[in-house]
């Protein structure tokens, strides 16, 4: 195999100082996943699915399309970094008591999907909710409990 | 009458949904253990072929290659299932499976040896390595063209590996008597599971020698084929199933488990597997497509007279669960109507296709398609209203089936149907180019496995010293929140909190066998079996409590870990000091229970004749469109689906349920098509195969009626896959309504109703569309 060049990166993620020196072709995903942070998730690989969305530097981002070399300096956030049990984040908690999720697997981008829209847009209308979460595919729910969660969020529910 | 529940029938969040928020959850592919290995499989790229030379020896060699397998390395690379019922009509009486190609590859992507090496990157450059050359042989991927005698034989001397029929009355007498008769032909996709989580897991081999395998998996009986597989004793495989990333069915079949128990057992490492994205394409089964040829009849006041049809489904390489899959078929193909003259062949024949089988709706969804479309058509023949005409013509209680199964609960079809049209509300208005319209879809669908199968499930409650209680079952939750509602029904029976049921599930030398997560027989079977042990744990303490305080039995209720009398509140006990007097006279409070579904015997003749099913969940789906005549683009306005589930066990999850099931059946009637040319698989990544987005689907109108008569525990009916039945046939008879033609091949793309459109003598008069003939036909 053929051997590719490696570089020393430094991030935070979850505010969590990181440095690190990684191959190249490195993909932020894989980085992440390898550093033990496996709430993030590899549904295609491809930039299709929105799975593996994380916030980089206040945007929700594809981590499996983004190299982990273009996160040197960034601030990651996972969806470890939103609430716990006892104190959930409000988008966390709404989507519990909405039941927006089924198997849980997109769960992770979806709640990042739509805090990087709240954090933008604290008021979007239904339809701006719909357009901002359709990069992030869900199988399960048909999407009405997400939109429905993120809207009780922006109309102020959860404050 | 409607019991007071402190749990069933709420809206309760459970515990895994929090888990599931914070992140918390190991899926299969989070897993990882010291020394882990990584796995890749090595797949055919020829549809149909002779392997003339396999050469691994240069995969092997490379530096961090740990075991390179070919099917010459399996101890029992090939098996054989009787299929049952079939006579020798169908020929073919067993199905033949191999774990890797031996000799003869039947599919692209027909998996030939697996790697499994220190990192991915090591078990992807050996693939590279690995000398494969193939001798062509010739091939059938169309199924009709599959089913006659010329065609090249995939299997055997016949491709025809299942044969089912209807017979009831006399159809050419029926058809006499009838004022109107419609036939059509029908087409139905070949669709994708689509789950996000791909097929996962990690094996190894224990401490004590027993080969486990963690893994995704819809069914943990599946240790068995292992086991079969290795040549092991099945008291030396394990499963440990994981909560599932979605599946749909499509984590049913064998997937990676067989693979990873082959590859740990060999090297004695943990390995992982984890399929791409373009794997879970052309690596594992689809729904079958369908050719429906119906022919219906009906008397100028609506009554049903007949029905004919003929149906075939390509099975694919492999015949996996396609008979039974064919039997559902055959069993739903009337829909929830009285006929009495039915007369129905079924075939499902195999092709050089990837294999199809278990898909959320198994066979019954793709009859909707055409005995709804049926229905909406002699509406319009009559001049009736398509509610009347179906209205007249629904099954009640009490009436017997063209398969000879008494429908024994409630059947609230127009209800169902009524209030889904209701819930869409004012019509939207429509342009000259912008077409709207509305259309229904009635539909049934059993729940439970097929009663010759003799279904069991099995789960154990047990109380700790402190009231809290631990319940072992074997369910795997595949997303749908099974494990949460195994919760549900213990904690009512108990009198407890949800967050004090805390319960293990799915580990198939742990947990008792509940059965497996298909066939929407999760609540009903191991939720009868979870409130069977939780009655029987509560019986032993309600007596051990009626004697300490001296009451009858019958006036006790437990609730918030205290044992009290109705009649007299005063008398009272805490729930911990019943349960330390139990133990204290070794009457442990714990109870292992199995549920029992109705026992019927084999089918022995290829016409069903006998009940096959447990019973039928009903209900109807509407939808309102908007069709762009000019690009032939259809946009989703409205959609409201209505069942009758029996009961809710959890409100919020039925409903997630029904509108998810909603979502990938409109991607059904509208977009998706796991399309091949000649084999080669076209669409394997999800920017070529289409799944709705949250822009594809609109807002979802859920209406859940409870009429309490399933045999699901509180009368609950399964809602699983009923959910997706009615939905591309409701979105399929809007179009219809919007355009006034008829698309009988599904998915209706852009393309369809363009061409639909310009075929129609409307299209003539409209300026916006091309005059005559398309240049090419209509696909």
């Amino acid at each position: 195999m053929a051997q590719t060049e490696s570089y020393e990166i430094s991030l935070t993620v979850n505010d969590r100082p990181l440095s690190t020196r990684i191959a190249a072709e490195t993909t932020l995903l894989d980085f992440l996943r390898e550093q033990g942070f496996i709430e993030v998730k590899r549904g295609c690989d491809k930039g299709d699915c929105g799975a593996c969305t994380v916030i980089m530097d206040g945007k929700a981002i594809l981590s499996c399309i983004t190299l982990a070399l273009q996160a040197d300096g960034a601030k990651i956030y996972t969806v470890k970094s939103l609430g716990t049990w006892e104190r959930m984040h409000p988008l966390q908690q709404a989507f519990v008591d909405y039941e927006a999720l089924q198997c849980g697997f997109c769960t992770p981008g979806m709640l990042l999907a739509a805090k990087a829209l709240l954090d933008s847009n604290p008021r979007p209308t239904r339809e701006q909710i719909r357009e901002a979460i359709s990069g992030n595919l869900c199988r399960c729910t048909g999407y009405q409990k997400i939109v429905d969660a993120v809207e009780a969020v922006a109309k102020g529910a959860y404050r | 009458m409607s019991t007071d529940y402190a749990i069933i029938g709420k809206r309760l969040a459970g515990l895994d949904e929090k888990d599931k928020v914070l992140g918390n959850i190991v899926f299969a592919d989070d897993f990882i253990l010291p020394g882990m290995l990584h796995a890749k499989v090595f797949r055919a790229t020829k549809a149909s072929a002779r392997l003339k030379r396999l050469d691994v020896s240069k995969a092997r060699a490379l530096a961090g290659v740990a075991c390179v397998l070919t099917a010459e390395d399996v101890p029992h690379n090939e098996s054989v299932k009787n299929v049952v019922g079939q006579t020798t009509e169908v020929g073919l009486l067993e199905a033949k499976h191999q774990v890797l190609v031996r000799e003869r590859v039947r599919y692209w992507g027909e998996p030939v040896a697996l790697v499994a090496a220190e990192t991915p990157k090591i078990a992807m450059a050996a693939l590279k390595l690995i000398e494969v050359e193939y001798e062509d042989l010739p091939a059938v991927f169309d199924p009709l063209e599959a089913l006659k005698p010329s065609a090249p034989k995939i299997h055997g001397n016949n491709n025809v590996i299942a044969s089912w029929k209807l017979r009831k009355g006399d159809v050419a007498k029926g058809f006499a008597e009838a004022d109107v008769i419609v036939e059509n032909t029908y087409r139905t996709p070949r669709q994708e599971h689509a789950h996000i989580e791909p097929e996962s897991g990690v094996a190894w081999v224990d401490d004590t020698g027993v080969v486990t395998v963690r893994y995704a998996a819809q069914v943990i009986e599946h240790y068995r084929d292992i086991a079969t597989v290795l040549g092991l004793p099945e008291s030396r495989v394990r499963v440990i199933g994981t909560l599932i990333g979605g599946g749909f069915g499509g984590k049913e079949d064998v997937t990676v488990e067989v693979f990873l128990a082959l590859l740990a057992w060999k090297t004695g490492r943990p390995v992982k597997l984890t399929y791409t994205r373009e794997e879970m394409g052309y690596g594992r089964h689809k729904r079958h497509p369908y050719i429906l040829k119906y022919k219906t009849g009906a008397k100028k006041d609506g009554t049903l007279v007949a029905l004919e049809a003929e149906v075939v489904s390509d099975a694919g390489a492999y015949v996996y669960l396609s008979p039974w899959v064919l039997i559902y078929s055959t069993v739903h193909s009337t829909g929830p109507y009285l006929i009495p003259n039915v007369k129905v062949d079924a075939r499902s024949v195999l092709t050089n296709n990837i294999m199809s089988s278990a898909f959320r709706g198994f066979g019954g969804m793709q009859m909707v398609v055409a005995y709804e479309a049926q229905m909406d058509e002699l509406a319009a023949r009559l001049g009736m209203d398509p509610l009347e005409l179906r209205k007249k013509n629904f099954l009640k209680t009490g009436d017997v089936t063209a398969s000879y199964q008494e429908i024994t609960s409630q059947v609230r079809l127009e209800e169902c149907a009524r209030r889904a049209l209701e819930a869409l509300g004012e019509k939207s208005p429509g342009s000259a180019r912008k077409k709207v319209g509305r259309g229904f879809a009635c539909c049934w669908q059993s729940y439970g496995r097929m009663t010759y199968l003799h279904d069991t499930s099995s789960c154990w409650v047990n109380l700790e010293m402190d009231g809290s209680a631990v319940v072992r079952t074997g369910i795997p939750d595949l997303g749908g929140g099974q494990r949460e509602s195994i919760r549900a029904v213990v904690a009512e029976v108990l009198g407890l909190k949800l967050d004090e049921v805390h319960v293990i599930s799915t580990d198939s030398q742990v947990t008792p066998l509940s059965g497996t997560v298909t066939a929407t027989r999760a609540l009903y079977m191991s939720g009868n079996a979870a409130k069977l042990a939780a009655e029987s744990v509560r019986q032993i303490i309600v007596e051990k409590a009626a004697e300490l305080l001296g009451v009858r039995q019958e006036v006790l209720s437990l609730r918030d870990k205290t044992v009290y009398s109705r009649e007299d509140p005063g008398k009272k006990l805490p729930l911990a000091e019943v349960i330390k007097q139990c133990l204290s006279q070794g009457k442990v409070p714990q109870s292992l229970n199995t549920f029992k579904a109705p026992f019927t015997e084999p089918i022995t003749s290829d016409v069903i004749k006998d009940p096959v099913f447990p019973d039928f969940t009903f209900g109807a789906q509407a939808a309102e469109v908007e069709v762009d005549t000019e690009t032939g683009e259809v946009k989703v306005l409205k959609w409201a689906t209505a069942y009758d589930v029996g009961k809710a066990i959890n409100l919020n999850r039925v409903e997630g349920q029904m509108e998810g099931g909603a979502a990938q059946g409109l991607g059904f009637g509208l977009m998706e098509d796991y399309l091949e040319s000649d084999g080669l698989p076209l669409t394997w990544n999800l920017h070529d195969y289409l799944i709705p987005t949250s822009k594809d689907v609109p807002d979802i109108k859920c209406i859940v009626i409870q009429s309490e008569s399933g045999k699901g525990p509180y009368g609950a009916k399964g809602i699983g896959e009923p959910s997706i039945s009615a939905a591309g046939p409701a979105v399929a008879s809007a179009i219809s309504d919007a355009i006034g033609v008829r698309i009988t091949h599904l998915p209706i793309t852009p393309e369809r109703v363009f061409f639909a459109l310009s075929r129609s003598p409307a299209a003539s008069s409209n300026p916006g569309l091309p005059g005559g003939k398309p240049r090419r036909s209509a696909p």
